[in-house]
């Protein structure tokens, strides 16, 4: 039955288009479609986003995790090596303060109405992802595999339990949210 | 809780479409979609495309219910506005449309650039990659605000 609904393009196509409508609505009611917001978390005066993210992260890792313990979900990491996350999270970093939002809450800050997510934003975004894909010839041999870690995971690294890893990740975050509550942040 | 409700949605899509919430990709795909209709099948013969194949699957259609969620979410909620220019930007560089639209232009296309460079975006790498422990995900998800916050401390 899983099988029969993961490999059905019609069905996930319905299905991607149910989560985004949760995602997108969880993501407005958490405030992180603000420009304000999110300039506000980049100027470590509101520290919302980073309580969203640490949160998702913290539910999701424990769950993901055990849903594999049962053997009903396999991971997906995605490459990577510090030339691709470094150098492209840095670029990213200046395009999120400039625009003050990312590509998922740029769709939502555009379905609450706010039209420069959409004349500037949306139409830069797909313009940088069509100008790296001219780039990627050029760049996929050299800086992209700079340090290549791959899919390595924490727990793959230090050749441990996952467990081992998720319950110390687990708490740190737990007190991170905790302080973060206690500062009033 | 909000973050909850995303961590356990998070478990749904493992579950059930076999994939991790992402973003940045459908970008990517409608730059594809789009150059396609001006090149045809030529499109192919850049290697980023045949990677990323440009079409409408289940991560594009997430983006699209992304906007559609947080309209719901809006009008339910009675915070949908028309917003041109955001009131943050316009205490700090005036209230000029075409300066924001361009700045926000400008900040989409290192957005788009610095997001495919990375292989993921906030959403990507900085939930999905880090909920799974994932070591370039985890870099990618500090190099994220390492550059905003050095960024939006430039800017104001």
């Amino acid at each position: 039955m899983l099988k029969r609904v993961r490999t059905s393009e019609p069905a996930q196509l319905v299905l991607g288009l149910v989560t985004g409508i949760a995602f997108g609505f969880l993501l407005q009611k958490g405030g992180v479609t603000r420009y304000e917001v999110i300039l506000g978390q980049l100027l470590l005066t509101d520290f919302t986003v980073l309580k969203v993210m640490l949160s998702a992260v913290l539910v999701g890792m424990v769950g993901v995790y055990a849903l594999r313990d049962l053997g009903l979900v396999r991971l997906h990491p995605k490459p990577g090596s510090f030339g691709t996350s470094v150098l492209g999270g840095l670029i990213f970093g200046v395009g999120f303060a400039l625009l003050g939002y990312c590509p998922g809450t740029l769709a939502g800050a555009l379905g609450q109405g706010h039209l420069d997510a959409l004349f500037g934003g949306a139409v830069g975004t797909v313009a940088g992802a069509w100008l790296f894909a001219l780039a990627y010839p050029r760049l996929r041999r050299s800086v992209l595999l700079w340090g290549n870690v791959g899919t390595l995971t924490l727990p793959e690294w230090l050749k441990v339990n996952p467990w081992a890893v998720i319950v110390p990740v687990g708490g740190f975050l737990v007190a991170i949210l905790l302080a973060m509550e206690a500062a009033g942040l | 809780m909000v973050g909850a409700g995303i961590g356990i949605l998070s478990w749904l899509t493992f579950l059930i479409s076999d994939r991790g919430i992402g973003c940045s990709t459908a970008f990517a795909q409608t730059a594809g979609m789009l150059e396609r209709l001006f090149r045809g099948e030529k499109v192919y013969l850049r290697p980023y495309f045949r990677e990323v194949v440009p079409k409408v699957d289940w991560g594009w259609m997430l983006v699209v219910g992304i906007a559609l969620g947080a309209f719901a979410s809006s009008l339910l909620s009675g915070t949908f506005s028309l917003e041109v220019v955001p009131a943050l930007w316009a205490q700090r560089f005036g209230g000029s449309v075409p300066l924001r639209w361009a700045a926000a232009f400008l900040g989409g296309v290192a957005l788009g650039f610095g997001s495919r460079w990375a292989g993921g975006c906030t959403s990507g790498h900085g939930i999905t990659g880090t909920l799974q422990l994932v070591i370039g995900s985890w870099l990618a998800a500090i190099c994220f605000f390492v550059g905003g916050v050095l960024t939006a401390h430039l800017l104001f």
